[in-house]
């Protein structure tokens, strides 16, 4: 009797877990790897807090991506590169799309999911050069990369200089990491090209102690400074940066270094630094009212809903937005709601935001337009420059979007996809 | 003078008080070590808590906010605007011997007679559980700290030694940091104050004993745990001295507890037993690494040497003096 009970009760455990499985794979997956502890979580929470209120929206709003809600576990990876793999394994079957939020994992994770099958989506992150479609089928990096970030930096400071900046000193002070140093090949070119000089400034993880760093600063006076920089590593620079008195409207940050939380610590001495940014602060957006309506009105938001509009998160928002977008243009292309990590590539590759489409998301003004294609994974290229008003506590936006220097970067990016199409034995596609 | 002396003289004075700053955070582990031989891994955390603790009274904060409007609920997050600075820093000190207290109760009383190496794993967990107690209370955002305590390069120190280098040159000053200052008057005044304590005050006595022989000092009637609780408390202000100093310059949040990787070689050169020898530690670890990243770290091709090269110093002194510069010279009897 009992042996037939057994029988009976497993068999009746398949059954539910099959339909559960079945269930899952009708949603569509999207893993996030997040790192709300450790070292970097002040920058990670607010992130990943935008992420997920974005996809409850939808999941709320719309009742999903073309009628299939949005699964979005969580992996926290500390953002240490080995944990971040391991999220990775862990989550891989049937996702949709990863979104490292870590130049060190996603380097990780591009030969691993170009052989899964599986999107990576490193937003203005990651390897610059996986912008060129045509070797990196599986990663993109839209909407701009570092390396135009480097060069639209450059193209800030010419502009400052009435376009000659020929013996001049530009110091790059960078986090001592893949994700730090990937700007560097850009600077020395640019260098070679406008005739400037460039001074290397590493810095350890986490960042806490710079003296020496700003010592060589102070005793070399360079004209500008650019920073690549994440967590603690922001704050104590910019602290630095204003206690040496180094002029802070000649200090630009890359745009994971410029949110609220990097220069708050350092209070007035902040004033009048810049970072480049792609997308704006603020929530005078239409998504955030429909954040504000579908979820944080009914008590779900994320977190305790403090991130609301703040840099980290309305990037987070854009990011969730740009991947939701690419399940709804797949769907488009192959006609089911129920699309494969396969048709998900197709339609992140068939990405167009344009200013229209934006508009229709809630993200009007909120991003400059941008399209993927085969050949192009890395989007539009275009960014602006804000700058911290320290009294008001506020960034302004202070640049129109700009192009970098696409020539140079244009030519490093196919340089760079070639060695590594060449290392890997990658035949070039889009022909 | 010439400039390039100029500047050795600033490197070295700014090694100097960058010394100063890990030996703040020396002094709590060697406070430790002595009293009861547990090399306490979770004193950088111990300055995070102190200092997520500091800002969170100083701003009226709930603890436990998040979570108990996610058990219940509810909408709390501040039960006041401000409190002023004192009596944020004493209460402060009041919930880190309360700290210390609990701790004894919880881990170092059922841990007594054990080996070094267990009580030792007991900090490494005490360690992660408290990050993550500190996280549910206060929240994992960058918290600004302002005790009124002056940061920024000293202008009056710039004004004079500018006219030190020779007409003409192109030198702009000697560049120290305010706070850096501060720390070092802090530092002296707590080196004193343990000093005098120890030396003429019954219980600092009573400390030393337990330093010296627990076997020896139980048997003259020094309740062993009282003297745990006193020490772990003592070490728990000095980690709040530490996450102030600390947490002014780059602002409160969770990378804080790693300074205690900056306080290792400290230790390892100047001896886990000796207060001194983690001040002159210190110093020696923050003049020696600033010259080696401002003189040789041009030649390697990465940069950012200091931060191996103070453990290259220690581990070399540590060929020739085992027992650090002011430790207690290892005897092994058979």
């Amino acid at each position: 009797m009992r042996i037939k009970q057994l029988l009976i009760g497993m068999t009746a455990s398949v059954i539910a877990v099959s339909s559960y499985v079945e269930m899952a794979i009708a949603d569509l997956k999207f893993p996030m790897l997040v790192y709300r502890t450790g070292a970097y979580a002040p920058n990670g929470i607010p992130n990943a807090d935008g992420f997920v209120d974005y996809y409850k929206m939808i999941n709320a709003r719309d009742g999903g991506i073309g009628g299939e809600k949005i699964l979005h576990p969580e992996c926290e990876t500390g953002y240490k590169t080995q944990v971040g793999v391991e999220c990775y394994e862990k989550n891989k079957k049937d996702a949709m799309v990863f979104q490292p939020m870590s130049t060190g994992i996603t380097y990780q994770l591009i030969p691993k999911a170009t052989a899964d099958g599986v999107t990576v989506y490193s937003t203005g992150y990651g390897r610059t050069s996986a912008a060129n479609g045509k070797v990196f089928k599986w990663i993109f990096n839209a909407p701009v990369t570092y390396w135009d970030g480097a060069s639209i930096a450059v193209r800030h400071i010419l502009k400052n200089n009435f376009g000659n900046i020929k013996g001049k000193k530009i110091a790059l002070v960078y986090h001592n990491s893949a994700y730090g140093k990937e700007p560097i090949r850009t600077l020395e070119t640019l260098s070679k090209k406008h005739g400037f000089k460039l001074m290397l400034l590493p810095v350890d993880h986490p960042g806490q102690e710079q003296k020496a760093t700003w010592l060589k600063i102070r005793k070399a006076r360079p004209d500008n400074v650019l920073m690549w920089g994440w967590g603690v590593m922001n704050q104590v620079a910019i602290k630095s940066a204003a206690s040496i008195k180094f002029p802070m409207d000649k200090f630009i940050g890359i745009w994971w270094s410029g949110s609220e939380n990097d220069v708050l610590p350092a209070g007035k001495g902040a004033d009048g630094y810049k970072s480049l940014t792609f997308n704006a602060p603020g929530t005078n957006y239409q998504v955030h009212a429909d954040i504000k309506k579908y979820v944080h009105d009914k008590g779900q938001a994320s977190g305790d809903g403090s991130h609301f509009g703040t840099v980290l998160y309305n990037r987070g928002l854009f990011q969730a937005m740009v991947q939701v977008e690419a399940a709804t243009v797949a769907q488009k292309i192959h006609g089911t709601s129920k699309i494969t990590p396969a048709m998900y590539r197709d339609g992140m590759e068939n990405v167009n935001l344009s200013a229209k489409r934006l508009e229709e998301l809630g993200f009007k003004d909120f991003a400059p337009p941008f399209k993927n294609s085969c050949e192009n994974h890395g989007g539009s290229g275009l960014a602006a420059v804000q700058q911290w008003d320290a009294k008001a506590k506020k960034w302004n936006m202070i640049t129109e979007y700009m192009y970098g220097d696409s020539d140079v970067v244009q030519k490093l990016i196919a340089e760079d996809s070639a060695k590594y199409a060449a290392e890997q034995k990658i035949a070039e596609r889009c022909n | 003078m010439s400039v390039e002396f100029l500047n050795f003289i600033e490197t070295v004075l700014n090694g100097l008080m960058s010394g100063v700053m890990y030996s703040l955070v020396a002094l709590g582990f060697v406070l430790i070590f002595k009293a009861s031989g547990v090399f306490n891994f979770a004193q950088g955390v111990f300055a995070l808590f102190a200092a997520l603790t500091l800002v969170g009274y100083q701003t009226g904060q709930v603890p436990f906010a998040h979570l108990i409007n996610e058990l219940f609920g509810t909408n709390y997050h501040n039960w006041y605007a401000s409190m002023p600075n004192f009596l944020a820093i004493l209460l402060t000190m009041v919930t880190m011997i309360a700290l210390a207290w609990i701790i004894e109760r919880l881990v170092l009383k059922h841990l007594v007679n054990q080996d070094p190496i267990i009580l030792f794993m007991a900090t490494i967990g005490l360690a992660f559980a408290l990050e993550g107690v500190g996280d549910l209370m206060w929240g994992s955002d960058v918290k600004v700290l302002d005790v009124g305590i002056p940061s920024g390069g000293s202008v009056w120190l710039e004004e004079a030694t500018i006219g030190l280098a020779a007409e003409g040159s192109d030198y702009y000053g000697m560049y120290v940091d305010v706070l850096n200052i501060w720390a070092t008057i802090i530092a002296v005044i707590l080196v004193v104050s343990l000093a005098l304590f120890s030396q003429y005050t019954k219980t600092g006595r009573a400390l030393r004993a337990v330093a010296d022989d627990h076997q020896a000092a139980l048997s003259v009637g020094i309740s062993l745990r009282s003297i745990w609780i006193l020490v772990w408390a003592i070490s728990g202000f000095i980690a709040m001295v530490a996450g102030i100093m600390w947490g002014t310059e780059s602002g409160v949040q969770f990378s804080l507890s790693l300074i205690a990787l900056k306080a290792l070689p400290v230790l390892i050169l100047g001896g886990f037993t000796s207060i001194p020898g983690a001040i002159i530690g210190g110093l020696l670890i923050g003049v020696g690494e600033k010259l080696a990243e401002i003189y040789i770290g041009g030649y390697f091709e990465t940069g950012a040497i200091e931060n191996w090269f103070a453990y290259v110093m220690a581990l070399v002194f540590l060929l020739f003096r085992p027992q650090g510069l002011f430790g207690d010279k290892i005897i092994e009897r058979v």
